[in-house]
């Protein structure tokens, strides 16, 4: 019996409820695993009963990709939430994959460090990593897998695998901990992680221009700076509303900087607090994701329009949020979607409760990702049918 | 005597001549033999074919042909690479990229360069630099050294404590495939990550074709300076006051009195008399921020006994001649030497230098310390006369023992010469079976025949399809009758 073999390992096990599913498919269990040897002890205990198995953190963006094919346990890292080792004199922090984002940024704050990705508190590490959520500052500092420099991973038969470790430069052997950064549990799990971290700026401030009439000349300009912003950010509530553009600098002399970058575009205020919508939660219930070359914006923002679309995120990096101002039929997304496709590098569905809705569009190196997926989940029981392809 | 390659090679030999343009084959012996070693030259093999493809095409066919006669090849750009990573197979066919040096497009409002993998890192940033542009990643090599090779090794270089390495700057790649097929890796499509994964495999993954790179924003201001110590203790605890007051440098490089010794008498560098240790620190970024930042350095780098901060480019210069030299520099003072590269935590720094002087005297081998201090990344240059018997073999024990020293402290066999032939045999020290095996799994989803640089990073690979644990064939009890299977 499969919840038997789950008891056997001695984890934390409850009945699932409304409230554990993932993306629509709710699971039948709950297990809550304390150490990584517990996870491996799960793992191998669904391999034996061949149960699905998708593993969650915060749960802030468990509605994101496809709806699991199939989903026997929920794997709650919760319990998996400790700072092993904050190395502050080099720079490097361990961590288990449950740690909320808000706790670690509050344990290496009072080292006078940070972890310089973008996340909501609750968030948990092993969550960003999943999903390779980014927030502003990937502009400056990068994406979660430019930051992480070590990965322990527990893969569908209960192998416990490292790689890269705890220093920053560092090329021996390959780096799973890319491979499985934005890989929605598809490979395994997401175990512990070890990151580059940055000293705490002593000063930030924003630059902010209200009515960004012509956002990309203006984005261009900013990102251009030698004033260095570490983000630039466009926010435009609705259609045919005023853009909103906000640039961050941190750093010694930011408030000198901030006026420099001002004088150089020209317009907008300075001031010592984000705007009320820098690095809002992504909590839509539906929420698209267009990636694309910063000159492809005027075509991206005009297509958002034309579909009624709200939109936020970065012009520079080229990665807008979009999501619709009310209600939305698939029809209606379907077209959206379409429309950006055209105009976008890629464009993701991160979240929509459509099933017919094609989430993810072109995959350039599917049967290469797919045979990726077939030498780490053959028997296809980690997170199936979330990802790209179907992985 | 040359040996001439064995026979079984004739027909793919044969094959690639009717498939490429006639001079992009190469089988003569004496040309052959100047590819048979990269950077790291006590590691030769003479290859059994060379080919020049022009184009991704070209690769293309190659890599299909090889498949199609089960024969192994390997990629090599300028042979710059220090880890045997582009060390020809005997048996196979070695893909050099020299013939694909275009630079293929520069979007400087998107910041980025399309390039082929021949082209050299620096002629990168020089096509872009009147534009106030720069390619980041800048290995000592960079003058000669190619960016499909900067690719296959994920380079590093002296600034990338603040600005990362090449794969945080590479934003696409065309490779073609350990089967042949061209494909498009980019860090914007959906799916896996296989770009991340790709960089830095060592050619074990395919091979680059194309590269799609970002250009970084050049800074506004950039301060050079020299600081110089009495020891490297003291050298030491200035790198320290200097990240604990949250100064992230473009770079930070020490070198000991030994490695300036070699430098004095190779370049002239005029570091200053007496030093046991130089620092060289450089910020940069926007003026305002450098000018505070720098104001601090001087406080913190107050146990120097002289500092000199370089005014212009030409004094800049002057100040990494030494640094940019050191590694040739030893020839001066040593007949021969090996390179060695190995991280450590930075807090260990000073253990770790002590345990190799230990070593040093221990073994009677002269050490020579270059580092990139910022990030714990040791280049302990090891000297030994090759005249002297038994010398080669004391400098090789010191090398490794300074690896096993990086695997104690919980750092690492390579921070970025890669681990190429050279290491495969240390990657059990740093990671276990499982973490090997695991690793595997992407090589045979990348290259089942394992023809793609075969022999590189990983000590004896299992074979594909291999399943660790599960038996293959009949079980014994089975066999013997005492059991059956359903």
């Amino acid at each position: 019996m499969p919840r038997e073999l789950l008891e056997k390992t001695g984890v934390t096990l409850r009945d699932a409820v409304a409230d554990d599913a993932v993306a629509g498919v709710s699971p039948r269990w709950v297990a809550l695993p304390e150490t990584v040897e517990e996870v491996s002890a799960v793992l191998r205990a669904c391999a034996e009963g061949d149960l699905a198995l998708t593993p969650a953190g915060g749960g802030t963006k468990l509605h994101w990709g496809a709806p699991p094919e199939r989903c026997d346990v929920l794997l709650d890292l919760c319990c998996l939430n400790e700072v092993l080792e904050h190395a502050a004199g080099d720079l490097v922090v361990r961590v288990q994959a449950g740690v909320t984002m808000g706790a670690l940024a509050g344990a290496l704050a009072a080292e006078g460090q940070e972890l310089a990705l973008d996340a909501p508190p609750e968030a948990t590490v092993g969550g960003t990593l999943a999903t390779a959520a980014c927030g502003p500052r990937a502009f400056r500092y990068g994406a979660p897998r430019d930051l992480l420099i070590g990965v322990t991973v527990v893969l569908a038969d209960g192998t416990v695998a490292r790689s890269g470790g705890k220093v920053v430069k560092n090329v021996a052997g390959y780096d799973l901990g890319k491979l499985f950064t934005g890989s929605y549990g598809t490979l395994g799990v997401i175990a512990e992680a070890a990151f580059r971290l940055h000293p705490l700026p002593p000063a930030r401030r924003w630059l902010v221009v209200a009515d960004a009439a012509r956002p990309r000349e203006l984005a261009a300009a900013l990102a251009a700076s030698q004033a260095e912003p570490s983000a630039v950010e466009l926010d435009r509530p609705g259609p045919g509303a005023p853009a909103t553009m906000a640039a961050l600098v941190e750093g010694t002399a930011a408030e000198e900087r901030a006026r420099v970058l001002r004088d150089a575009v020209g317009t907008g205020e300075v001031s010592p607090e984000p705007p009320a919508w820098w690095d809002a939660p992504p909590y839509e219930e539906v929420l698209v994701e267009a990636r694309f070359v910063p000159s492809a914006l005027d075509g991206v923002l005009a297509a958002a329009d034309a579909h009624a679309l709200r939109l936020r995120g970065s012009p520079v990096s080229g990665r807008l949020r979009l999501s619709p101002a009310g209600e939305i039929s698939e029809e209606r997304l379907a077209a959206a979607v379409a429309a950006l496709r055209e105009r976008a590098h890629a464009v993701i569905v991160l979240a929509a409760p459509y099933e017919g809705v094609d989430r993810w569009g072109p995959v350039g190196a599917l049967p290469l990702m797919r045979r990726v997926k077939q030498q780490f989940d053959p028997g296809r029981r980690m997170s199936p049918g979330r990802f790209a392809g179907g992985i | 005597m040359i040996p001439s390659p064995p026979p079984s090679i004739a027909p793919l030999t044969a094959a690639l001549r009717s498939a490429l343009p006639g001079d992009s084959v190469i089988t003569d012996p004496v040309r052959l033999r100047t590819y048979e070693c990269d950077g790291l030259t006590h590691h030769r093999a003479v290859p059994a074919v060379v080919v020049l493809p022009e184009t991704a095409e070209q690769v293309a066919r190659v890599v299909r042909l090889c498949n199609e006669h089960g024969v192994p090849f390997v990629a090599r750009g300028s042979g710059t690479g220090l880890s045997g990573g582009a060390l020809p197979r005997e048996d196979g066919v070695l893909i050099v990229t020299s013939k694909m040096r275009r630079i293929l497009e520069i979007d400087l409002p998107d910041r980025r360069a399309v390039v082929e993998p021949g082209v050299t890192n620096l002629a990168v940033t020089e096509a872009v630099r009147d534009r106030g542009h720069y390619y980041a990643p800048d290995p000592s090599s960079q003058q000669v050294c190619s960016i499909g090779g900067n690719v296959a090794e994920n380079s590093g270089g002296a600034h990338c404590l603040k600005y990362g390495f090449t794969v945080n700057h590479v934003e696409a790649c065309e490779i073609v495939t350990p089967d042949g097929d061209l494909v498009r890796l980019d860090r914007m499509d959906p799916g896996y990550d296989l770009l991340g994964a790709f960089v830095g495999s060592e050619g074990t993954l395919g091979i680059a074709t194309k590269v799609t790179v970002r250009l970084s924003r050049a800074p506004e201001a950039v301060t050079t300076v020299l600081a110089a110590f009495r020891s490297i203790e003291e050298g030491g605890r200035a790198v320290s006051a200097i990240i604990g007051a949250g100064i992230v440098p473009a770079a930070i490089e020490m070198m000991d009195a030994l490695a300036i010794e070699a430098a004095e008498a190779a370049v002239a560098c005029s570091y200053p008399a007496g030093a046991g240790a130089v620092l060289i620190v450089e910020l940069d970024g926007p003026a305002t921020e450098v000018e505070a930042q720098f104001a601090r350095l001087r406080e913190l780098c107050s146990g120097a006994f002289e500092l000199r901060v370089a005014a212009d480019a030409a004094e800049r210069a002057a100040v990494w001649k030494g640094r940019r030299s050191a590694f040739a520099a030893v020839g001066r003072i040593s007949p021969a030497y090996i390179v060695q590269d190995g991280v450590v935590p930075r807090t260990s720094l000073p253990r770790v230098l002590a345990a190799i002087d230990r070593l040093s005297a221990e073994h009677g081998i002269r050490v020579a310390n270059v580092f990139h201090a910022g990030d714990g990344n040791l280049h302990p240059l090891v000297l030994f006369d090759d005249a002297e018997p038994g010398a080669g073999e004391r400098a090789e024990v010191v090398s490794g023992a300074i690896l096993d020293l990086c695997v104690e402290h919980g750092g690492s066999i390579t921070g970025e010469h890669g681990v190429g032939v050279d290491k495969a045999r240390y990657m059990p020290k740093m990671f276990t079976g499982d973490d090997l095996d695991t690793m595997q799994l992407v090589r045979c989803a990348f290259d089942p025949r394992g023809l793609s640089n075969p022999g590189k990073v990983f000590p004896t690979p299992r074979l594909c399809g291999e399943v660790p644990g599960v038996r293959k064939g009949v079980h014994p009890l089975v066999e013997s009758g005492k059991a059956e299977q359903f």
